[in-house]
Protein backbone atom coordinates (compact mmCIF):
# COMPACT_ATOMS: atom_id res chain seq x y z
CA UNK A 1 0.00 0.00 0.00
CA UNK A 2 2.70 2.01 0.64
CA UNK A 3 4.85 1.61 -2.31
CA UNK A 4 4.16 4.18 -5.53
CA UNK A 5 3.92 2.63 -8.60
CA UNK A 6 7.72 2.01 -10.48
CA UNK A 7 8.43 4.34 -13.56
CA UNK A 8 6.03 6.97 -11.53
CA UNK A 9 8.93 10.35 -10.80
CA UNK A 10 7.50 12.26 -7.83
CA UNK A 11 7.82 15.65 -7.42
CA UNK A 12 5.81 16.21 -4.66
CA UNK A 13 6.63 15.18 -1.05
CA UNK A 14 4.88 14.14 1.61
CA UNK A 15 3.67 10.80 0.11
CA UNK A 16 4.56 8.51 2.67
CA UNK A 17 3.84 10.81 5.94
CA UNK A 18 0.53 11.93 4.58
CA UNK A 19 -0.95 8.27 3.81
CA UNK A 20 1.11 6.99 7.13
CA UNK A 21 -0.54 9.73 9.03
CA UNK A 22 -4.01 9.04 7.15
CA UNK A 23 -3.95 4.75 7.69
CA UNK A 24 -2.53 5.00 11.18
CA UNK A 25 -5.44 7.23 12.11
CA UNK A 26 -8.10 4.99 10.47
CA UNK A 27 -6.65 1.94 11.94
CA UNK A 28 -6.55 3.07 15.36
CA UNK A 29 -9.71 4.79 15.80
CA UNK A 30 -11.75 2.64 13.15
CA UNK A 31 -10.36 -0.38 12.12
CA UNK A 32 -9.20 -1.74 15.52
CA UNK A 33 -12.15 -0.72 17.16
CA UNK A 34 -14.42 -2.32 14.76
CA UNK A 35 -12.87 -5.68 14.89
CA UNK A 36 -12.50 -5.57 18.36
CA UNK A 37 -15.92 -5.50 17.94
CA UNK A 38 -15.78 -8.92 15.83
CA UNK A 39 -13.39 -10.55 17.92
CA UNK A 40 -15.45 -10.12 20.85
CA UNK A 41 -18.52 -11.84 18.85
CA UNK A 42 -16.38 -14.27 18.19
CA UNK A 43 -16.11 -15.58 21.35
CA UNK A 44 -19.26 -16.97 21.79
CA UNK A 45 -20.21 -20.30 19.89
CA UNK A 46 -21.94 -19.89 16.61
CA UNK A 47 -24.99 -21.72 18.15
CA UNK A 48 -25.05 -18.71 21.35
CA UNK A 49 -24.91 -15.86 18.54
CA UNK A 50 -27.70 -17.43 16.60
CA UNK A 51 -29.93 -17.41 18.95
CA UNK A 52 -29.28 -14.16 20.77
CA UNK A 53 -29.52 -12.60 16.74
CA UNK A 54 -32.79 -14.48 15.99
CA UNK A 55 -34.51 -14.02 19.41
CA UNK A 56 -38.43 -13.43 19.29
CA UNK A 57 -37.49 -9.82 20.40
CA UNK A 58 -34.36 -9.17 18.00
CA UNK A 59 -36.79 -10.58 14.77
CA UNK A 60 -39.27 -8.22 16.01
CA UNK A 61 -36.42 -5.14 16.00
CA UNK A 62 -34.97 -6.00 12.53
CA UNK A 63 -38.91 -5.94 11.72
CA UNK A 64 -39.31 -2.68 12.93
CA UNK A 65 -36.22 -1.48 11.49
CA UNK A 66 -36.23 -2.05 8.39
CA UNK A 67 -40.02 -2.07 7.47
CA UNK A 68 -39.89 1.35 9.16
CA UNK A 69 -36.50 2.37 6.93
CA UNK A 70 -37.56 0.85 3.70
CA UNK A 71 -41.03 3.33 4.08
CA UNK A 72 -39.22 6.21 4.88
CA UNK A 73 -36.67 6.47 2.39
CA UNK A 74 -39.73 5.44 -0.14
CA UNK A 75 -41.24 8.53 0.66
CA UNK A 76 -38.20 10.43 0.45
CA UNK A 77 -37.74 9.13 -2.96
CA UNK A 78 -41.17 10.11 -4.13
CA UNK A 79 -41.33 13.51 -2.25
CA UNK A 80 -37.31 13.95 -3.21
CA UNK A 81 -37.54 13.46 -6.30
CA UNK A 82 -40.77 16.22 -7.02
CA UNK A 83 -38.52 18.39 -4.93
CA UNK A 84 -35.70 18.17 -6.58
CA UNK A 85 -37.23 18.96 -9.74
CA UNK A 86 -38.86 21.75 -8.40
CA UNK A 87 -35.95 23.12 -7.19
CA UNK A 88 -34.03 23.01 -10.51
CA UNK A 89 -36.41 23.52 -12.91
CA UNK A 90 -39.08 26.00 -11.43
CA UNK A 91 -38.42 29.37 -10.01
CA UNK A 92 -40.77 31.11 -7.13
CA UNK A 93 -40.04 33.20 -4.28
CA UNK A 94 -37.91 32.07 -1.51
CA UNK A 95 -36.32 29.32 -3.53
CA UNK A 96 -32.69 29.61 -2.42
CA UNK A 97 -33.59 29.59 0.93
CA UNK A 98 -35.57 26.95 1.02
CA UNK A 99 -32.82 25.00 -1.05
CA UNK A 100 -30.56 25.27 2.10
CA UNK A 101 -33.05 24.57 4.48
CA UNK A 102 -33.42 21.45 2.60
CA UNK A 103 -29.88 20.57 4.88
CA UNK A 104 -31.85 21.09 8.03
CA UNK A 105 -31.74 17.19 9.05
CA UNK A 106 -28.01 16.76 8.36
CA UNK A 107 -27.39 20.16 10.83
CA UNK A 108 -30.02 19.22 13.22
CA UNK A 109 -29.18 17.03 16.42
CA UNK A 110 -31.19 14.24 16.01
CA UNK A 111 -31.96 14.55 19.86
CA UNK A 112 -33.85 17.64 19.14
CA UNK A 113 -35.41 16.48 15.92
CA UNK A 114 -37.01 13.22 18.07
CA UNK A 115 -38.16 15.83 20.62
CA UNK A 116 -39.78 18.47 18.10
CA UNK A 117 -41.29 15.54 16.41
CA UNK A 118 -42.72 13.85 19.58
CA UNK A 119 -44.30 16.78 20.52
CA UNK A 120 -45.61 17.94 16.90
CA UNK A 121 -47.01 14.51 16.38
CA UNK A 122 -48.42 13.61 20.42
CA UNK A 123 -52.13 13.74 20.75
CA UNK A 124 -52.09 17.42 21.64
CA UNK A 125 -49.01 18.11 19.11
CA UNK A 126 -49.80 20.76 15.97
CA UNK A 127 -50.43 18.00 13.59
CA UNK A 128 -51.50 15.26 16.11
CA UNK A 129 -54.27 17.49 17.27
CA UNK A 130 -55.61 17.31 13.81
CA UNK A 131 -55.12 13.34 13.26
CA UNK A 132 -55.76 11.92 16.42
CA UNK A 133 -59.72 12.22 16.03
CA UNK A 134 -59.46 11.00 12.63
CA UNK A 135 -58.06 7.78 14.23
CA UNK A 136 -54.53 7.60 13.10
CA UNK A 137 -52.16 7.79 16.17
CA UNK A 138 -48.89 8.77 14.88
CA UNK A 139 -46.68 9.16 18.14
CA UNK A 140 -45.69 6.67 20.78
CA UNK A 141 -46.87 3.92 17.69
CA UNK A 142 -44.96 2.30 14.89
CA UNK A 143 -45.84 5.25 12.06
CA UNK A 144 -43.88 7.98 14.53
CA UNK A 145 -41.13 6.19 13.63
CA UNK A 146 -41.58 6.46 10.02
CA UNK A 147 -42.25 9.98 10.42
CA UNK A 148 -38.59 10.39 12.44
CA UNK A 149 -36.79 8.47 9.66
CA UNK A 150 -38.21 10.57 6.98
CA UNK A 151 -37.16 13.72 8.59
CA UNK A 152 -33.69 12.20 8.78
CA UNK A 153 -33.62 10.89 5.27
CA UNK A 154 -35.13 13.80 3.47
CA UNK A 155 -31.43 15.52 2.17
CA UNK A 156 -30.54 12.59 0.68
CA UNK A 157 -32.73 11.64 -2.14
CA UNK A 158 -33.12 15.98 -3.10
CA UNK A 159 -29.26 16.67 -2.89
CA UNK A 160 -28.26 13.33 -5.16
CA UNK A 161 -30.60 14.46 -7.65
CA UNK A 162 -30.23 18.03 -7.99
CA UNK A 163 -26.86 18.12 -10.06
CA UNK A 164 -28.27 15.26 -12.49
CA UNK A 165 -30.90 17.19 -12.67
CA UNK A 166 -29.12 20.48 -13.84
CA UNK A 167 -26.82 18.46 -16.02
CA UNK A 168 -29.56 17.26 -18.19
CA UNK A 169 -29.36 19.31 -21.18
CA UNK A 170 -32.11 21.17 -22.66
CA UNK A 171 -31.19 19.63 -25.97
CA UNK A 172 -32.25 16.02 -25.64
CA UNK A 173 -35.77 17.27 -24.41
CA UNK A 174 -36.20 19.67 -27.15
CA UNK A 175 -34.93 16.89 -29.07
CA UNK A 176 -37.29 14.41 -27.85
CA UNK A 177 -39.96 17.13 -28.55
CA UNK A 178 -39.33 17.44 -31.74
CA UNK A 179 -39.55 13.96 -32.86
CA UNK A 180 -43.15 14.18 -31.47
CA UNK A 181 -42.88 13.02 -28.36
CA UNK A 182 -45.24 14.07 -25.32
CA UNK A 183 -43.98 15.53 -22.65
CA UNK A 184 -44.93 12.18 -20.59
CA UNK A 185 -43.19 10.10 -23.20
CA UNK A 186 -40.16 12.37 -22.49
CA UNK A 187 -39.99 12.04 -18.75
CA UNK A 188 -40.36 8.65 -19.56
CA UNK A 189 -38.40 7.90 -22.16
CA UNK A 190 -35.37 10.02 -21.73
CA UNK A 191 -35.70 11.97 -18.06
CA UNK A 192 -36.02 8.76 -15.74
CA UNK A 193 -33.47 6.40 -17.69
CA UNK A 194 -31.18 9.48 -16.71
CA UNK A 195 -32.74 10.31 -13.13
CA UNK A 196 -32.64 6.67 -11.95
CA UNK A 197 -29.42 5.96 -10.90
CA UNK A 198 -29.13 8.68 -8.72
CA UNK A 199 -33.08 8.16 -7.72
CA UNK A 200 -31.51 4.59 -6.17
CA UNK A 201 -28.49 6.01 -4.46
CA UNK A 202 -30.34 8.55 -2.95
CA UNK A 203 -32.99 5.57 -1.49
CA UNK A 204 -30.12 3.67 -0.65
CA UNK A 205 -28.36 6.38 1.15
CA UNK A 206 -31.21 7.22 3.20
CA UNK A 207 -32.01 3.58 4.03
CA UNK A 208 -28.65 3.00 5.35
CA UNK A 209 -28.78 5.90 7.30
CA UNK A 210 -31.88 4.83 8.57
CA UNK A 211 -31.15 1.89 9.97
CA UNK A 212 -28.88 3.06 12.29
CA UNK A 213 -30.65 5.56 13.72
CA UNK A 214 -31.23 5.94 17.18
CA UNK A 215 -31.26 9.44 18.26
CA UNK A 216 -34.32 10.72 16.73
CA UNK A 217 -36.32 7.16 16.96
CA UNK A 218 -36.58 6.84 20.68
CA UNK A 219 -38.31 10.28 21.14
CA UNK A 220 -41.06 10.00 19.45
CA UNK A 221 -41.47 5.77 18.69
CA UNK A 222 -42.95 4.73 22.22
CA UNK A 223 -40.18 1.62 22.16
CA UNK A 224 -42.65 -1.26 22.93
CA UNK A 225 -41.02 -4.34 22.87
CA UNK A 226 -42.05 -6.70 19.96
CA UNK A 227 -44.21 -3.59 18.58
CA UNK A 228 -42.10 0.10 17.83
CA UNK A 229 -38.45 -1.02 19.12
CA UNK A 230 -35.61 -0.56 16.99
CA UNK A 231 -32.96 -2.66 16.83
CA UNK A 232 -30.07 0.10 18.01
CA UNK A 233 -32.75 0.38 20.82
CA UNK A 234 -32.87 -3.25 21.64
CA UNK A 235 -28.66 -2.78 21.70
CA UNK A 236 -29.01 -0.17 24.27
CA UNK A 237 -31.44 -1.90 27.06
CA UNK A 238 -29.29 -5.00 26.74
CA UNK A 239 -26.45 -3.06 27.64
CA UNK A 240 -28.42 -1.50 30.73
CA UNK A 241 -29.37 -4.88 31.60
CA UNK A 242 -25.28 -6.08 31.76
CA UNK A 243 -25.83 -8.19 29.10
CA UNK A 244 -22.58 -7.48 26.96
CA UNK A 245 -22.26 -10.48 25.23
CA UNK A 246 -26.12 -9.99 24.01
CA UNK A 247 -25.41 -6.28 23.00
CA UNK A 248 -22.13 -7.57 21.03
CA UNK A 249 -23.98 -10.05 18.88
CA UNK A 250 -26.19 -7.56 17.87
CA UNK A 251 -23.80 -5.19 17.14
CA UNK A 252 -21.82 -7.48 14.63
CA UNK A 253 -25.77 -7.63 12.81
CA UNK A 254 -26.00 -4.05 12.59
CA UNK A 255 -22.22 -4.03 11.67
CA UNK A 256 -22.55 -6.64 8.85
CA UNK A 257 -25.47 -4.67 7.48
CA UNK A 258 -23.67 -1.26 7.25
CA UNK A 259 -20.93 -3.20 5.48
CA UNK A 260 -23.54 -4.59 2.95
CA UNK A 261 -25.11 -0.82 2.13
CA UNK A 262 -21.79 0.80 1.89
CA UNK A 263 -21.08 -1.70 -0.42
CA UNK A 264 -24.27 -1.30 -2.64
CA UNK A 265 -24.01 2.45 -2.34
CA UNK A 266 -20.62 2.23 -3.75
CA UNK A 267 -22.00 -0.25 -7.07
CA UNK A 268 -24.49 2.26 -7.55
CA UNK A 269 -22.27 5.45 -7.51
CA UNK A 270 -19.85 3.51 -9.93
CA UNK A 271 -23.38 2.08 -11.94
CA UNK A 272 -24.14 6.11 -11.97
CA UNK A 273 -20.58 7.62 -13.05
CA UNK A 274 -20.39 4.41 -15.88
CA UNK A 275 -23.63 5.62 -17.13
CA UNK A 276 -23.02 9.83 -16.75
CA UNK A 277 -19.79 10.07 -16.87
CA UNK A 278 -17.69 11.18 -13.22
CA UNK A 279 -19.99 14.19 -13.09
CA UNK A 280 -23.00 12.75 -11.64
CA UNK A 281 -21.13 10.45 -9.52
CA UNK A 282 -19.36 13.12 -7.88
CA UNK A 283 -22.83 15.17 -7.21
CA UNK A 284 -24.05 11.51 -5.84
CA UNK A 285 -21.34 11.73 -3.35
CA UNK A 286 -23.49 14.25 -0.93
CA UNK B 1 -48.06 25.98 -33.75
CA UNK B 2 -44.64 24.03 -34.43
CA UNK B 3 -43.17 26.42 -31.59
CA UNK B 4 -46.28 25.55 -29.07
CA UNK B 5 -46.03 22.14 -29.81
CA UNK B 6 -42.23 22.53 -28.79
CA UNK B 7 -42.63 24.18 -25.90
CA UNK B 8 -45.44 22.09 -24.38
CA UNK B 9 -43.11 19.06 -24.50
CA UNK B 10 -39.89 20.66 -22.88
CA UNK B 11 -41.97 21.87 -19.66
CA UNK B 12 -45.20 20.64 -18.06
CA UNK B 13 -48.08 21.83 -18.74
CA UNK B 14 -49.02 24.56 -16.26
CA UNK B 15 -51.73 22.51 -13.65
CA UNK B 16 -48.93 19.79 -13.08
CA UNK B 17 -46.61 22.76 -12.41
CA UNK B 18 -48.95 24.51 -9.68
CA UNK B 19 -49.28 20.63 -8.65
CA UNK B 20 -45.60 19.47 -8.12
CA UNK B 21 -45.04 22.92 -6.98
CA UNK B 22 -47.67 22.64 -4.04
CA UNK B 23 -46.89 18.90 -3.49
CA UNK B 24 -43.12 19.51 -3.41
CA UNK B 25 -43.42 22.63 -0.98
CA UNK B 26 -45.89 21.25 1.30
CA UNK B 27 -44.14 18.40 2.10
CA UNK B 28 -41.03 20.59 2.96
CA UNK B 29 -43.39 22.99 5.10
CA UNK B 30 -44.50 19.63 7.46
CA UNK B 31 -40.79 17.82 7.26
CA UNK B 32 -38.99 20.88 7.75
CA UNK B 33 -40.40 24.14 8.71
CA UNK B 34 -42.82 23.48 11.45
CA UNK B 35 -40.38 21.48 13.07
CA UNK B 36 -38.26 24.17 12.97
CA UNK B 37 -40.70 26.78 13.88
CA UNK B 38 -41.98 24.07 16.65
CA UNK B 39 -39.00 24.36 18.57
CA UNK B 40 -38.48 28.00 18.70
CA UNK B 41 -42.65 27.90 20.00
CA UNK B 42 -42.06 25.18 22.58
CA UNK B 43 -38.59 27.25 24.04
CA UNK B 44 -40.49 30.28 24.54
CA UNK B 45 -43.70 28.75 25.63
CA UNK B 46 -43.85 30.24 28.87
CA UNK B 47 -41.90 32.86 28.48
CA UNK B 48 -38.84 34.77 27.93
CA UNK B 49 -37.82 34.54 31.26
CA UNK B 50 -38.66 30.95 32.01
CA UNK B 51 -36.61 30.57 28.73
CA UNK B 52 -33.37 32.30 29.89
CA UNK B 53 -33.76 31.05 33.81
CA UNK B 54 -33.27 27.45 31.58
CA UNK B 55 -30.47 28.19 29.92
CA UNK B 56 -28.66 29.95 33.16
CA UNK B 57 -29.02 26.42 34.88
CA UNK B 58 -25.79 25.27 36.42
CA UNK B 59 -26.14 22.14 34.27
CA UNK B 60 -27.26 23.66 31.26
CA UNK B 61 -24.14 25.76 31.36
CA UNK B 62 -21.76 23.02 31.80
CA UNK B 63 -23.55 20.28 29.42
CA UNK B 64 -22.71 24.01 26.75
CA UNK B 65 -19.06 24.26 27.84
CA UNK B 66 -18.72 20.20 27.85
CA UNK B 67 -20.25 20.31 24.20
CA UNK B 68 -18.06 23.21 23.16
CA UNK B 69 -14.56 21.43 24.48
CA UNK B 70 -15.36 18.02 22.74
CA UNK B 71 -15.79 19.92 19.39
CA UNK B 72 -12.72 22.25 20.21
CA UNK B 73 -10.80 19.12 20.81
CA UNK B 74 -12.12 17.18 18.17
CA UNK B 75 -11.78 19.38 14.85
CA UNK B 76 -7.82 19.93 15.13
CA UNK B 77 -7.55 16.64 14.49
CA UNK B 78 -10.17 15.62 12.32
CA UNK B 79 -8.97 18.28 10.09
CA UNK B 80 -5.14 17.10 10.12
CA UNK B 81 -6.74 13.20 9.27
CA UNK B 82 -8.43 15.59 6.38
CA UNK B 83 -5.85 16.94 4.59
CA UNK B 84 -3.36 14.08 4.97
CA UNK B 85 -5.78 11.72 3.70
CA UNK B 86 -6.98 13.98 0.96
CA UNK B 87 -3.01 14.94 0.15
CA UNK B 88 -2.07 11.33 -0.17
CA UNK B 89 -5.26 9.98 -1.82
CA UNK B 90 -5.59 13.13 -4.43
CA UNK B 91 -1.99 13.68 -5.38
CA UNK B 92 -0.65 10.43 -6.01
CA UNK B 93 -1.21 6.90 -6.99
CA UNK B 94 -0.77 3.65 -4.68
CA UNK B 95 -2.60 0.15 -4.49
CA UNK B 96 -5.35 -0.17 -2.15
CA UNK B 97 -6.58 4.07 -2.88
CA UNK B 98 -10.28 3.06 -3.71
CA UNK B 99 -10.48 0.52 -0.36
CA UNK B 100 -8.85 3.64 1.62
CA UNK B 101 -11.60 6.27 0.40
CA UNK B 102 -14.50 3.47 0.92
CA UNK B 103 -13.32 3.35 4.53
CA UNK B 104 -12.94 6.91 5.02
CA UNK B 105 -16.87 6.85 4.25
CA UNK B 106 -17.16 3.46 6.75
CA UNK B 107 -18.01 5.63 9.90
CA UNK B 108 -21.21 6.95 8.00
CA UNK B 109 -22.23 3.41 7.47
CA UNK B 110 -21.96 2.35 11.19
CA UNK B 111 -24.87 2.97 13.74
CA UNK B 112 -24.01 5.84 16.12
CA UNK B 113 -25.27 2.61 18.99
CA UNK B 114 -22.89 0.28 17.73
CA UNK B 115 -20.11 3.05 17.71
CA UNK B 116 -20.22 3.49 21.25
CA UNK B 117 -20.71 0.19 21.94
CA UNK B 118 -17.10 -0.55 20.76
CA UNK B 119 -15.52 1.70 22.73
CA UNK B 120 -17.35 0.76 25.67
CA UNK B 121 -16.05 -2.74 24.69
CA UNK B 122 -12.34 -1.87 24.44
CA UNK B 123 -12.00 0.44 27.44
CA UNK B 124 -15.19 -0.43 29.55
CA UNK B 125 -14.95 -2.03 33.54
CA UNK B 126 -15.23 -5.28 31.23
CA UNK B 127 -13.50 -4.44 28.54
CA UNK B 128 -10.61 -5.47 26.83
CA UNK B 129 -7.86 -2.38 28.83
CA UNK B 130 -10.43 -2.12 31.32
CA UNK B 131 -8.61 -3.90 34.11
CA UNK B 132 -5.27 -2.04 33.24
CA UNK B 133 -7.17 1.41 32.98
CA UNK B 134 -8.33 0.80 36.56
CA UNK B 135 -5.74 -0.48 38.15
CA UNK B 136 -3.98 3.08 36.67
CA UNK B 137 -6.68 4.96 37.88
CA UNK B 138 -7.58 6.47 34.57
CA UNK B 139 -10.97 7.01 33.72
CA UNK B 140 -12.00 6.80 29.70
CA UNK B 141 -15.32 5.04 29.63
CA UNK B 142 -18.20 7.93 31.32
CA UNK B 143 -15.70 10.56 31.31
CA UNK B 144 -14.01 13.34 28.28
CA UNK B 145 -12.03 10.69 26.97
CA UNK B 146 -14.98 8.57 25.40
CA UNK B 147 -16.81 11.31 24.36
CA UNK B 148 -13.99 12.79 22.79
CA UNK B 149 -12.97 9.41 20.69
CA UNK B 150 -16.89 8.31 19.74
CA UNK B 151 -17.38 12.29 18.46
CA UNK B 152 -13.91 11.60 15.94
CA UNK B 153 -15.35 8.58 14.68
CA UNK B 154 -18.54 9.75 14.31
CA UNK B 155 -17.02 13.33 12.42
CA UNK B 156 -13.90 11.35 10.73
CA UNK B 157 -15.23 11.32 6.70
CA UNK B 158 -16.59 15.08 6.88
CA UNK B 159 -13.49 16.97 6.02
CA UNK B 160 -11.57 14.43 4.08
CA UNK B 161 -14.51 13.28 2.08
CA UNK B 162 -14.68 17.20 0.70
CA UNK B 163 -10.98 17.77 -0.21
CA UNK B 164 -10.41 14.70 -1.95
CA UNK B 165 -12.90 15.36 -5.05
CA UNK B 166 -11.39 19.32 -4.79
CA UNK B 167 -7.70 18.29 -4.32
CA UNK B 168 -8.40 16.13 -7.13
CA UNK B 169 -9.83 18.07 -10.04
CA UNK B 170 -7.30 20.90 -8.66
CA UNK B 171 -4.76 18.90 -10.33
CA UNK B 172 -1.15 19.10 -8.75
CA UNK B 173 0.75 21.25 -11.32
CA UNK B 174 0.95 24.40 -9.19
CA UNK B 175 2.55 22.37 -5.98
CA UNK B 176 5.39 20.96 -8.46
CA UNK B 177 5.89 24.63 -9.91
CA UNK B 178 6.68 25.70 -6.55
CA UNK B 179 8.37 22.87 -6.05
CA UNK B 180 10.89 22.78 -8.47
CA UNK B 181 11.06 27.00 -8.14
CA UNK B 182 13.01 25.84 -4.74
CA UNK B 183 10.15 25.56 -2.18
CA UNK B 184 10.25 23.76 0.82
CA UNK B 185 7.20 21.31 1.23
CA UNK B 186 5.88 23.88 4.11
CA UNK B 187 6.64 26.42 2.31
CA UNK B 188 4.49 24.68 -0.75
CA UNK B 189 1.86 23.81 1.22
CA UNK B 190 1.06 27.07 3.14
CA UNK B 191 1.29 29.41 0.37
CA UNK B 192 0.18 26.79 -2.42
CA UNK B 193 -2.49 24.26 -1.54
CA UNK B 194 -3.68 25.77 1.81
CA UNK B 195 -4.72 29.07 -0.30
CA UNK B 196 -6.99 26.77 -3.14
CA UNK B 197 -8.51 24.13 -0.68
CA UNK B 198 -9.29 26.79 2.37
CA UNK B 199 -13.30 26.88 0.94
CA UNK B 200 -13.42 23.18 0.79
CA UNK B 201 -11.81 22.72 4.04
CA UNK B 202 -14.13 25.22 5.52
CA UNK B 203 -16.76 23.61 4.40
CA UNK B 204 -16.13 20.17 5.92
CA UNK B 205 -15.28 21.84 9.17
CA UNK B 206 -18.60 23.60 9.33
CA UNK B 207 -20.65 19.81 8.57
CA UNK B 208 -18.09 18.25 11.41
CA UNK B 209 -18.76 20.66 13.97
CA UNK B 210 -22.35 20.22 13.42
CA UNK B 211 -22.00 17.04 13.59
CA UNK B 212 -19.70 16.88 16.23
CA UNK B 213 -21.62 19.03 18.76
CA UNK B 214 -25.09 16.97 17.92
CA UNK B 215 -23.85 13.87 18.31
CA UNK B 216 -26.43 11.48 20.35
CA UNK B 217 -26.56 8.04 20.23
CA UNK B 218 -23.07 7.24 20.38
CA UNK B 219 -22.18 9.84 22.87
CA UNK B 220 -25.30 8.69 25.05
CA UNK B 221 -23.80 4.95 25.31
CA UNK B 222 -20.06 6.23 26.44
CA UNK B 223 -20.83 9.25 28.49
CA UNK B 224 -22.43 7.57 31.29
CA UNK B 225 -25.06 11.01 31.61
CA UNK B 226 -23.41 12.10 34.88
CA UNK B 227 -25.44 15.68 35.11
CA UNK B 228 -22.79 18.41 35.41
CA UNK B 229 -19.86 16.34 34.43
CA UNK B 230 -20.46 14.49 31.49
CA UNK B 231 -23.56 15.51 29.88
CA UNK B 232 -23.04 16.96 26.56
CA UNK B 233 -25.91 19.37 25.50
CA UNK B 234 -27.98 16.72 23.39
CA UNK B 235 -27.83 14.38 26.31
CA UNK B 236 -29.05 17.28 28.65
CA UNK B 237 -32.00 17.88 25.99
CA UNK B 238 -32.92 14.11 26.61
CA UNK B 239 -32.54 14.40 30.61
CA UNK B 240 -35.08 17.06 30.98
CA UNK B 241 -37.45 15.81 28.53
CA UNK B 242 -37.70 12.76 30.07
CA UNK B 243 -38.27 14.33 33.07
CA UNK B 244 -41.26 16.55 31.94
CA UNK B 245 -39.46 19.55 31.51
CA UNK B 246 -40.77 20.96 28.30
CA UNK B 247 -39.59 24.07 28.51
CA UNK B 248 -35.88 23.75 30.07
CA UNK B 249 -35.19 20.89 27.22
CA UNK B 250 -36.85 23.09 24.53
CA UNK B 251 -34.95 25.90 25.55
CA UNK B 252 -31.51 24.01 25.19
CA UNK B 253 -32.78 22.13 21.84
CA UNK B 254 -33.63 25.72 20.82
CA UNK B 255 -29.97 26.68 21.26
CA UNK B 256 -28.85 23.74 19.30
CA UNK B 257 -31.62 24.83 16.56
CA UNK B 258 -29.91 27.74 16.28
CA UNK B 259 -26.44 26.75 15.72
CA UNK B 260 -27.86 24.55 12.99
CA UNK B 261 -29.03 27.13 11.13
CA UNK B 262 -25.85 29.36 12.03
CA UNK B 263 -24.22 25.73 10.36
CA UNK B 264 -26.82 26.52 7.26
CA UNK B 265 -25.93 29.70 6.69
CA UNK B 266 -22.41 29.62 7.15
CA UNK B 267 -22.44 26.92 4.67
CA UNK B 268 -24.18 28.15 2.06
CA UNK B 269 -22.05 31.36 2.07
CA UNK B 270 -19.11 28.77 1.63
CA UNK B 271 -20.89 27.00 -1.47
CA UNK B 272 -21.57 30.32 -2.90
CA UNK B 273 -17.75 31.67 -2.81
CA UNK B 274 -16.57 28.11 -3.79
CA UNK B 275 -19.14 28.33 -6.79
CA UNK B 276 -17.25 32.08 -7.20
CA UNK B 277 -13.91 30.02 -7.18
CA UNK B 278 -14.86 27.37 -9.02
CA UNK B 279 -16.22 30.04 -12.24
CA UNK B 280 -13.25 32.45 -12.54
CA UNK B 281 -11.08 29.16 -12.48
CA UNK B 282 -13.15 28.17 -15.48
CA UNK B 283 -12.66 31.64 -16.98
CA UNK B 284 -9.24 31.97 -16.52
CA UNK B 285 -8.88 28.36 -17.95
CA UNK B 286 -10.70 29.96 -21.13
CA UNK B 287 -8.34 33.02 -20.98
CA UNK B 288 -5.35 31.15 -21.65
CA UNK B 289 -6.76 28.97 -24.22
CA UNK B 290 -7.89 31.75 -26.27
CA UNK B 291 -4.50 33.74 -25.92
CA UNK B 292 -2.66 30.75 -26.74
Amino acid sequence: MMRSPPGSRQLLPGFRLSLGCAVLYLSLLVLLPLSGLVFKASQLSLAAFWEIASGERALASYRVTFGASLLAASINTAFGLIVAWVLVRYSFPGKRVIDALVDLPFALPTAVAGITLATLYAGNGWIGRHLEPLGFKIAFAPPGIVVALTFIGLPFVVRTLQPVIEDIEPEVEEAAASLGASRLQTFVRVLWPALLPALLTGFTLAFSRSIGEYGSVIFIAGNMPLISEITPLLIISKLEQYDVVGATALAVVMLFISFIMLFVVNGLQWWAATRHGARAADGGRR
Amino acid sequence: MSASVGRRATTEPPWLRYLLLAVGLGFLFFFLLLPLLAVFAEAFAAGWRAYLAALQDRDARSAIALTLLVALLVLPLNIGFGVAAAWAIAKFEFRGKSLLITLIDLPFAVSPVVVGLVFLLIFGAQGLFGPWLAANDIKVVFALPAIVLVTMFITLPFVARELIPLMQAQGKEEEEAAISLGASGWQMFRRVTLPNIRWGLLYGVILANARAMGEFGAVSVVSGHIRGETNTLPLHVEILYNEYNAVGAFASASVLALLALVTLVAKTVVEWRMRREMRMLASDLAAENSGR
